[in-house]
């Protein structure tokens, strides 16, 4: 019944829904990165951006008088059994000054564990202001049962942080990650 | 040999053969009917062990892990297995007769579409019988309730789902391949029924979002078996993305349900007022208008999610934009009927059921895109009644005013109409005593998805589950009413109904197995 110019009209129309089909399931992979190039733009869901790598002219005369309180928080995702704390609280910065300050844990188990921290700045849209120069959230931190470090962190404060934001919020939550540890490659974190 | 081969050109095979290896269009979209028809006494089964338990506070029949099974499988068979293959074996049914088609353009591809079906269907129901358990995170699957913290079923739905999007994206591809290239000459665009216009807009947003779907399922795959983080924090991943990408998929997927429906109301609608469809062009529009849009409104869906606040605007002004094309509609639907000279069969008493409740969910639906107010909605019974009320008085309804508007038509006799009329007064006060206090009890703040409630949600939830009991008793009726219109009965004419136009209108009722093998009249087609 169907002619031979329908057949072939068929085909060509069909590669071509085929094409959107294939194409479409490659735009829902295509999201992931997009959405990561968004969050890093406007610091949504309070992402902070990786390490900060520009060089840095600091001089005292330069720093402006406002201050900025940062606080620092420390959690344990659920599962994790570290004793995770930050050693100081809240600091506070001008704009452009580089401060140091440290988070302490330990493994309070019996085995060697692996933990991650994530971050997160409350409000998000101060998330793109923090710069970290040096984080321990950058690796990943092995720990012997019973051991305990010190972990630094080496930051500031982006001059051109809105003059509404008086104060921002640091989010660490700790996830135990010994379990895909060995079966997956260490991803690119922040 | 010859016999066969005669067979095959003059009518059915016989016996389980005919259903298995049939390339026609008739018998595809029987089996999708009665597939859907079993996938809806399945999900309604669900629905009742939810209704049970709600019906006191306490936990008197389930346990709550099973009760989260039964919201997840319910909705996933409902919208799945119910409702998207009852409007493809509508489409397959009827496109190809009204357009003056001899068959789907590719037959054998339909055929594997339906077959695949049951097989994921099958899959999706054995997880109740598995120690884990179904799957418990919900019909929206969001991780990591999902991904980490997931029964070892899920493996079985996302492959279940892989499988129902292949056989979406088939039968979508054959509806394009069907409508751009068999039509009969004489049978422009606009000129189409609207049926087919809704289903020709419809299959483009289901090849455009099911392989999105197909894509996240995957990436749960993979952090679920081979240790990537697409939604793990702790790899660098966010549970947030899955939503975002699920959302993408899931609010076209909202319209995949409604537009079909759309076009079976506005062919019942003109019938029964013996009137012509007014705004017909503007239909078309609409239509379009709404499927555009339904691609720019997916974070509706997660306001609280913590979005910037251009985003929340944004996202709420564009949701609030659907209303216009939507409300033409209505509006359209409503200006037919004015001054029609109307007579009140089945389909169209669902058909003006219709109007009037899928109007009121799409009223709710704008309370909700208001974002302020959303924060407060947010997951609440306000959302279950809201989205009831579209799908079920919606899209559900119009099935089944297709199904009463269609049988005559395809089983040669009229239905009892008295049973037909019983079945839509039970369902239409059932449906509303189930879910209009829903509201209420969402604006009271009672959460959706739990198993056991505060006190004083008790009144509201014993009322609404006396509705659903009665609305799914009363399905069975339609069954009753199916099964004998198919025994027998006053024989139908070609043309049915007094005001019915249209091609499908032409052919002998039952309509012969294979229908125009050469084009119709083009005197025949006529102008919306």
């Amino acid at each position: 019944m169907a002619n031979a110019k329908n057949d072939n009209a068929n085909t060509k129309l069909v590669k071509k829904l085929f094409l959107i089909t294939v194409g479409m399931f490659g735009f829902g992979f295509a999201m992931v990165p997009m959405y990561d190039v968004i969050c890093d733009i406007t610091g949504l869901n309070g992402k902070t951006s990786g390490r900060y790598t520009a060089e840095l002219e600091q001089s005292a005369e330069q720093l402006e008088e406002r201050q900025i309180t940062v606080q620092f928080l420390a959690q344990n995702n659920e599962g994790m059994s570290w004793a995770f704390r930050a050693n100081d609280p809240q600091v506070k910065v001008k704009p452009g000054e580089v401060k140091v300050v440290s988070y302490q844990a330990k493994n309070v188990k019996d085995y060697a564990m692996t933990g991650q921290a994530i971050p997160s700045v409350a409000p998000n849209e101060a998330a793109q202001y923090l710069k970290k120069i040096e984080c321990f959230c950058f690796a990943e931190q092995d720990l012997a049962p019973g051991e305990e470090v010190e972990m630094a962190l080496r930051f500031f404060v982006d001059k051109d942080i809105p003059k509404h934001i008086t104060k921002l919020t640091l989010s660490y939550s700790l996830f135990d990650i010994t379990k895909e540890q060995n079966a997956a490659e260490s991803v690119a974190v922040r | 040999m010859s016999a066969a081969h005669d067979d095959h050109h003059h009518g059915p095979a016989k016996g389980l053969r005919r259903w298995l290896f049939t390339t026609n269009h008739k018998d595809i979209g029987t089996l999708y009917l009665w597939f859907s028809f079993a996938m809806f006494l399945l999900g309604g089964s669900f629905a009742m062990v939810i209704r049970a338990e709600l019906f006191q506070p306490g936990l008197q029949l389930v346990d709550p892990n099973f009760f989260n099974q039964m919201t997840t499988m319910h909705g996933l068979v409902m919208v799945f297995g119910a409702v998207m293959p009852a409007f493809v074996g509508l489409a397959n049914w009827m496109l190809p007769m009204m357009i003056g088609a001899p068959d789907m353009a590719l037959p054998r591809m339909n055929n594997w579409s339906f077959w695949i079906l049951p097989f994921a269907f099958a899959m999706l129901a054995s997880t109740l019988l598995m120690e884990s358990g179904a799957p418990n995170f919900g019909w929206t699957f969001y991780a990591p309730l999902s991904t980490t913290y997931a029964p070892d079923s899920v493996t079985f739905f996302i492959f279940a789902v892989h499988i129902m999007g292949a056989s979406s994206i088939m039968g979508s591809i054959n509806i394009i391949a069907t409508i751009l290239n068999l039509r009969a000459p004489g049978m422009t665009l606009m000129k189409m029924p609207l049926f087919v216009w809704t289903w020709l807009i419809t299959a483009y947003l289901l090849i455009a979002v099911m392989p999105v779907l197909a894509g996240v399922v995957t990436m749960m795959l993979f952090d679920i078996h081979f240790g990537t983080s697409f939604f793990n924090a702790a790899g660098g991943g966010d549970p947030v993305l899955f939503q975002h990408v699920f959302w993408f998929f899931g609010h076209p997927e909202v319209y995949i349900m409604i537009l079909p429906a759309f076009g079976v109301v506005s062919a019942i609608i003109p019938t029964f007022a013996r009137k012509r469809l007014f705004g017909y062009d503007s239909m078309v529009y609409a239509t379009a208008s709404i499927a555009f849009l339904s691609f720019i409104v997916w974070a509706h869906h997660m306001f609280t999610v913590g979005m910037p606040i251009a985003g929340e605007l944004f996202f709420m002004y564009a949701t609030m934009l659907i209303a216009v094309p939507t409300g033409v509609k209505v509006f359209n639907w409503v200006a037919t009927m004015f001054r029609g000279s109307m007579t009140f069969e089945t389909p169209m008493l669902f058909a003006i059921a219709f109007v009037v409740l899928f109007t009121m969910g799409g009223f709710t639906g704008l309370m909700l895109a208001v974002t302020p107010a959303d924060f407060q909605y947010h997951d609440t019974y306000f959302v279950v009644a809201h989205f009831h009320y579209v799908l079920v008085p919606g899209a559900v309804f119009s099935i089944m005013a297709a199904c009463y508007y269609w049988l005559p038509k395809w089983t040669g006799y009229m239905y009892d109409e008295r049973l037909g009329k019983l079945h839509f007064w039970l369902s239409f006060i059932g449906v509303n005593i189930l879910f209009f206090p829903q509201h209420f009890l969402g604006l009271a703040g009672m959460p959706r998805r739990i198993p056991d409630y505060a006190l004083q949600f008790a009144d509201f939830n014993w009322i609404s589950s006396i509705g659903g009991f009665l609305f799914g008793a009363s399905q069975l009726i339609l069954l009753v009413v199916v099964i004998k219109c198919i025994k027998g009965g006053k024989k139908a004419t070609a043309q049915v109904w007094e005001g019915a136009q249209g091609l499908e209108w032409t052919v002998d009722s039952p309509a012969p197995y294979h229908t125009f093998t050469t084009p119709p009249d083009p005197k025949l087609i006529h102008d919306q």
